[in-house]
């Protein structure tokens, strides 16, 4: 990106076309000038509150670059936008500390590996063990990993550390197509495919002790990141309704520059029936990383007997949530878009597990499987609807990364570094190569640079079960 | 097989499929796409599904074709590798046939679905060019 193009605010944070891009000058200018292009469209949307804003691992997406945030208010026309979700509804990562250092995997890391391989599915044709019925699956629909506590996969006390207490209010199965419902009856409890996985990760380094503390990060202490979403259910959603609401924008009157954008006024039917559904796919995004939650407590129970997994935190990326914030003095409520962006409330929020309200919500960056991720605490302040980075972002095409690395040498290099890789898919190895990535470090130090959160403890992973 | 290729997009892939016809850049581009998913030489037609849609925009008619086959592939678990596709007026209907996955499959990548973004249906001298960028 041309970064002459753009008003600096402060060194993490500039201006253009009525959008705010936060992140250093060497990232900025490493992002495709697409990613302004799309971020502009978005500020043009009816009743967006404040900027459109991209966080530091923004890149190109579709209709809204990946990273992008944008609040809008119903009470003053403003949308909901399909596009501005994505068609994995509810992506996000459950992080579970264990009891476990990494001497106590060194025997039996091989072993630990093949069985997580083995017992969680992954990957483009996979089924989950799990086959639910359609009245079942409205039972997910509406209750999220609450269901599937209920149904035995995990304990109550997860549900203390899954965003929303583990069940999204609002969810309408009525509003999801039996498309979409038959796409989902298998596929409960599977890890999908492409940039989703199951990761073993240890605490390498500690940024923030307090914070650290509360989370029960310490150094050289084992944690299991889980990476997936909705699934079948959640992109079936996005492909009836970006459909369904690009049409109802034009029948509306909303001149959209990009068809992708494909919104509705909050307060009109179209705008509440994606709602409804979108938000059903939330919960099944929940109830789905809480069975691989389960399942991964079981694999670890019978090669680690005396292990535990804690779930530290539970947290989304590709979402609309209903939220508060003040703006200008004044509270209100909001439809806050957060694509490729998570959800990073302050120390003290209401909504916050008491566990962590001195410190602020964890906040989970995933990067490449090659090179480590973070956890973050949310902070008071945050410029952007309490929103910050989600992962490292691409720095390169899929096609690209596919021209340069080779699935198989790469795992085997990475096995070299001590990082076991278990896939099925040579051709999704290559996509994933580390180098394909933004480095995630300076992801990491922008995002605390723009005040979007701080950070707390750097992971570097050891084993990586990838779809 | 007919004639398809792939354009650069950061996060996903972008797709492009040609023919003499619409309905033949259709098919192609149903092939661009199930190919990021497995070796389609691999894959044999064992089992067969019809769709049908009506569709009057014929840019909305592609991304249709193909997220019904993503749809029937998905929810069947079946790996896809042969297409076909008529068009009368407003309505199409169309046939993909495959097999059910199995462990001697090259594995690619899902695709979650077709996207409207970098979608075009376009006639650039004698052929037809069908393309916009799919979800992975």
């Amino acid at each position: 990106m041309d970064i002459k193009k753009l008003k600096m605010i402060t060194p993490c944070s500039w201006e253009a076309r009525g959008a705010k891009l936060f992140g250093s000058a060497p990232l900025i200018a490493e992002m495709d000038e697409k990613v302004l292009e799309q971020i502009a469209n978005v500020a043009g949307l009816p009743g967006l509150v404040g900027q459109a804003m991209t966080m530091p691992d923004a890149h190109w997406g579709y209709g809204f670059p990946i990273g992008g945030v944008a609040a809008f208010d119903a009470g003053e026309g403003g949308i909901i936008s399909a596009g501005g979700v994505g068609f994995d509804i509810s992506c996000g990562i459950r992080c579970m500390r264990t009891n476990l250092d990494l001497k106590d995997i060194e025997p039996v890391t091989k072993n630990l590996a093949d069985a997580l391989y083995r017992n969680i599915p992954a990957g483009v044709g996979e089924e989950g063990s799990i086959r639910l019925s359609v009245s079942e699956l409205d039972e997910v629909m509406l209750g999220g990993a609450k269901w599937a506590v209920e149904s035995g996969y995990g304990t109550a006390q997860d549900l203390e550390y899954v965003e929303e207490r583990g069940k999204i209010a609002g969810a309408v199965p009525e509003s999801v197509s039996m498309h979409a419902k038959h796409r989902q009856l298998g596929e409960m409890g599977t890890l999908g495919s492409g940039n989703h996985y199951l990761e073993i990760q240890v605490v390498d380094r500690i940024f923030d002790a307090e914070a650290a503390k509360a989370y029960g990060l310490e150094i050289g202490k084992l944690l299991v990141s889980i990476h997936c979403g909705s699934r079948g259910l959640g992109h079936q959603i996005g492909t009836d309704y970006l459909v369904f609401l690009a049409k109802a924008a034009r029948r509306l009157g909303i001149t959209l520059p990009d068809r992708e954008l494909a919104c509705a006024p909050i307060n009109s039917p179209e705008g509440q029936q994606y709602l409804g559904a979108m938000h059903a796919a939330i919960n099944v995004a929940l109830a789905n990383r809480q069975i691989l939650a389960h399942l991964t407590r079981q694999t670890f129970s019978r090669i680690l007997p005396g292990s535990v997994l804690e779930t530290l935190f539970d947290v989304s990326h590709n979402t609309c949530k209903i939220e508060k914030h003040r703006v200008e003095g004044r509270e209100r409520i909001l439809h806050i878009h957060r694509k490729g962006a998570t959800r990073a409330f302050p120390p003290h929020h209401p909504d916050l597990p008491e566990r962590y309200r001195a410190v602020g919500q964890p906040v989970i960056i995933g990067g490449s499987m090659g090179t480590g991720s973070y956890i973050f605490a949310g902070n008071a302040g945050n410029p952007a609807f309490a929103s910050a980075s989600h992962g490292a972002g691409r720095a390169m095409s899929r096609n690209q990364a596919l021209k340069r690395w080779n699935g198989r040498e790469l795992i085997n290099m990475l096995a070299g570094q001590g990082i076991l890789i278990r896939t099925r898919s040579m051709r999704g190895a290559a996509e994933e190569a580390p180098g394909a990535y933004k480095d995630v470090d300076r992801v990491a130090e922008d995002t605390e640079c723009a005040n979007l959160a701080r950070r707390v403890a750097h992971l570097s992973p050891k084993i990586c079960v990838k779809g | 097989m007919g004639e398809f290729g792939y354009f650069e997009h950061d996060a996903d892939i972008g797709i492009a499929g040609f023919g003499k016809t619409i309905e033949e850049a259709f098919v192609s581009a149903a092939q661009a796409l199930f190919s990021i998913q497995s070796d389609l030489s691999e894959i044999r037609p064992t089992r067969k599904v019809s769709v049908a849609f009506s569709e009057e925009d014929i840019e909305y008619a592609l991304v249709t074709w193909l997220n019904r086959l993503v749809f029937e592939a998905q929810s069947e678990k079946l790996a896809f590798s042969v297409f076909s596709l008529k068009r009368q007026g407003n309505l199409w209907e169309g046939e993909a046939e495959g097999e059910p996955w199995n462990d001697a499959m090259t594995r690619g990548v899902e695709v979650k679905g077709a996207t409207l973004t970098g979608l075009s249906v376009k006639k650039d001298g004698e052929k037809w060019e069908a393309r916009c960028i799919v979800d992975v």
